[in-house]
């Protein structure tokens, strides 16, 4: 028996799905613009923020509204509470992505301190396990769900090796510090960006399963 | 220098939670039905039930009609022996023996039966409540007795001067309240309520459900009800009937969170049907 | 615009109506008025005669005036006493039984013999008691009669009683066993309690009944002019006296049947008021 309430329940996800689409390609143009030093790239992500902002509250405020007037249950329930969960996470890979365009912004005034060769790798496997955990949530894949959470791991490395590489270039050469360290705070964004992915991905499995794989280490049965 | 920061408070952890009993895992239970089968006349209306009922805590059991719920419930201090073709066929056991073997009228003191719509006596509030003691030959003070049972039933305050008016000049809730006065009067082990705020009004259910929850302590209770919020607000367990079969039986949190049967889930979300 | 009826449908409408109406209301006047008129041709005949003597003297013997009916009044009185021990525990119990316990089998059997029973001509009842009781005692007797009248009363008493046991609610009786009592103590303290008024109402009604009664006493009280001491002589009764009087040859005696018949209509009526009235207080079921 379809219930009127499923169809709230659908224009949930899709507003989810469309926040999520709208961040993705955030992070996307916000890396372009640092790797081949766009302006107008940049800028573009700055404006476009206000709208995953504004979905942000408008999900917020459909959540709420569901709990209150549908006293839902069991796998709708758990569905509600990942989406408030994944909206959070959205806005702020939305956020990210805005530091990484004004970064750009301030790069664009030095030259390029080197090759970005870790740099894309990074921003890729970011941008997958942002689009991944999305799927996962749409296609109530569980096996996706857990790829994603593996891939953090990659993600950090890399972050930590372009920090030291980074590193070893401001301690050589002074002039570049301030790009140098405006990419290494973009690394920073992409290895956040990543973590909210997983934590996307979490939500996801909670969402499926019921089961809360948020911190392993706790244990409450 | 970290003076200068100001003394930070020591965090205070929040006080263990008293709202909920320990957990299920544990507990003794006081009720037991093993392979239960019901036949009405030729009509099979339960089919292989087992079920434990932990002592001192709340059992739900719920379902769409004509599931078997109730069917169950009467079951359990053999109401359904007022039909005259209704056959049993398994074990029912309180506190380990078999209730079937046993004197029905010392059963039903030790488990009593709170109805769907309030069904006080034609008599006053009074003797109401001391019907059940006289009937089972109580040896004490029946006033203080009356009076010990209109307060657990959250009903004293309200009716302590007129106890010699009729029973009929109460509300709906207040009866209600009564009939499970009148039911506590006897000290029984376990309580069953078969729907019993289907014929009232919030605020009255919500008395109830607040005396239901206070009355743990003393009793154990098994509730039907067609109501799933009020199934999952009251009780500690529930079991999720349909058509005569019990499908799922679960801690309430388990089983409105994470049922385990697709069927479950259908119901409790509503798409059923 | 089709569809529906046009405007001089309604006019028929109110008109059929209100003729219907009105018959209904001719008829009802009918009725009362029937009741009204006997009560007024009782009123008119008799009842110069209802004095403090027809309550406190017996007949005067033939061909003297004035006299009463005292005799026949405690008669009446008697005989409904003896009906009642009879009738009511009879009717009262089997009616309990009836509602309580009886099986379809069984049921339907008293069910069908007690209607039987109601639909018997008084007159049968009277020859039937005086084969058993009057042949036997080889005389007439207040106890003969009360027999017959408290014959007659079981059947109206069971089904009553049957009826308004019924009327009470299956919650209640579930009520009182789920709390430990038995079957018979759940009728007993809850059941009956609970159809009282019903079941009061029905013992009047059918005391009214009988106590208008004529033909059945004929062969079993007959009639007395003198008191009646005891139970085992014939006992003059108001339906008897009215009876003896109407076809005697006398115009004082013709008088006093009109007031003995104006005095039993008025303890019928007075019977049938009270009986509205303990009804009407309420049938003690929940709300």
């Amino acid at each position: 028996m379809e219930r009127h309430f499923e169809k709230e329940l659908e224009e949930l996800k899709d507003r989810l799905v469309w926040m999520g689409s709208l961040a993705e390609r955030a992070v996307h143009q916000a890396v372009q613009a640092v790797l081949d030093g766009e302006k107008d790239m940049a800028n573009r992500v700055i404006e476009e923020e206000s709208a995953i902002n504004e979905m942000q509250i408008e999900v917020d405020e459909r959540v709420v509204k569901l709990l209150a007037t549908q006293q839902i249950m069991a796998g709708d329930l758990r569905f509600a509470i990942a989406v408030s969960r994944i909206n959070g996470d959205l806005e702020r890979i939305g956020d990210q992505a805005v530091n990484i365009a004004q970064s750009a912004l301030r790069i664009l005034r030095h030259p390029r301190v080197k090759p970005y060769v870790d740099l894309p790798r990074m921003s890729e496997i970011a941008e997958e396990m942002v689009r991944d955990s999305l799927n996962s949530l749409v296609r109530r894949d569980v096996e996706l769900a857990r790829n994603v959470l593996a891939r953090d791991d990659v993600v950090d490395s890399l972050r930590n090796q372009i920090f030291r590489e980074l590193l070893t270039y401001m301690m050589e050469n002074s002039a570049v510090v301030f790009p140098a360290f405006e990419l290494i705070l973009v690394a920073k964004n992409l290895e956040r960006i990543a973590d909210h992915a997983t934590n996307i991905a979490e939500d996801v499995i909670f969402m499926v399963a019921g089961r809360d794989v948020r911190h392993p280490a706790v244990d409450r049965r | 220098m970290n003076a200068a920061l100001g003394a930070v408070r020591k965090p205070v952890p929040p006080a263990a939670s008293a709202a909920r009993p320990d957990p299920l895992v544990g507990l003794k239970p006081r009720l037991e039905v093993r392979n239960l089968n019901f036949f009405y006349g030729a009509k099979h209306a339960l089919f292989d039930i087992s079920l434990t009922v932990p002592i001192n805590r709340v059992t739900a059991l719920i379902g769409p009609s004509g599931c078997g719920k109730s069917t169950l419930l009467r079951t359990l201090n053999r109401m359904h022996e007022t039909v005259k073709s209704s056959r049993l066929e398994g074990q029912i056991l309180l506190d380990g023996e078999n209730v079937l073997d046993q004197d029905v009228t010392r059963l039903r003191r030790r488990v009593g039966m709170v109805f769907q719509r309030p069904n006080p006596f034609p008599k006053s509030i009074f003797d109401n409540i001391a019907y059940g003691l006289r009937v089972n030959g109580y040896r004490g003070s029946i006033s203080e007795a009356v009076e010990k049972s209109l307060r657990r039933a959250a009903l004293w305050e309200e009716v302590k001067d007129a106890l010699h008016k009729s029973a009929y000049a109460l509300s709906g809730g207040q009866q209600q309240r009564l009939c499970i006065a009148r039911a506590l009067a006897v000290d029984p082990e376990v309580l069953l309520l078969d729907e019993p705020c289907s014929a009232l009004d919030p605020i009255s259910t919500a008395k109830i459900e607040e005396l239901l929850f206070g009355l743990k302590e003393i009793c154990t209770m098994v509730i039907v009800t067609h109501n799933m919020q009020q199934a999952a607000r009251s009780s500690d367990l529930t079991a999720f009937m349909l058509e005569g079969h019990l499908v799922e039986f679960q801690t309430t949190e388990q089983l409105f969170t994470t049922p385990s049967d697709p069927r479950t889930e259908a119901y409790i979300t509503g798409r059923f049907g | 615009m089709s569809g529906w009826a046009g405007a001089a449908y309604g006019r028929f409408r109110k008109v059929n109506s209100y003729v219907w109406l009105g018959m209904t209301a001719v008829c009802a006047i009918l009725v009362v008025g029937v009741l009204f008129f006997i009560l007024g041709y009782l009123v008119w005949n008799g009842g110069s005669d209802v004095n403090l003597n027809f309550f406190t003297q017996l007949p005067k013997p033939v061909g003297e005036t004035g006299g009463g009916m005292a005799n026949a009044i405690v008669g009446s009185i008697k005989l409904l006493l003896l009906a009642s021990l009879i009738g009511i525990p009879i009717g009262v119990v089997g009616g309990i039984y009836m509602a309580e316990f009886g099986g379809r089998f069984s049921a339907f059997i008293i069910q069908y013999t007690a209607d039987l029973l109601n639909g018997v001509p008084s007159i049968v009842i009277g020859l039937f008691t005086y084969s058993l009781i009057v042949i036997r005692m080889k005389h007439f007797s207040t106890l003969a009669g009360g027999f017959a009248l408290g014959i007659m009363m079981v059947p109206i008493t069971l089904r009553s009683t049957e009826q308004f046991l019924r009327s009470v609610p299956v919650t209640l009786r579930e009520g009182a066993m789920a709390l430990g009592a038995s079957k018979w103590r759940t009728i007993v303290s809850v059941v009956v309690p609970a159809a009282y008024r019903g079941i009061l109402t029905a013992i009047l009604l059918a005391l009214a009944r009988v106590a208008g009664e004529t033909a059945p006493l004929l062969f079993t009280a007959l009639n007395n002019r003198y008191w009646s001491p005891g139970w085992n002589q014939p006992t003059a009764s108001l339906p008897v006296v009215v009876y003896t009087y109407a076809i005697s040859p006398y115009d004082d005696w013709h008088r006093q049947a009109w007031a003995a018949g104006l005095v039993l209509l008025g303890m019928v009526l007075l019977t049938n008021i009270i009986a509205r009235a303990v009804l009407s207080r309420g049938i003690s079921a929940p709300r």
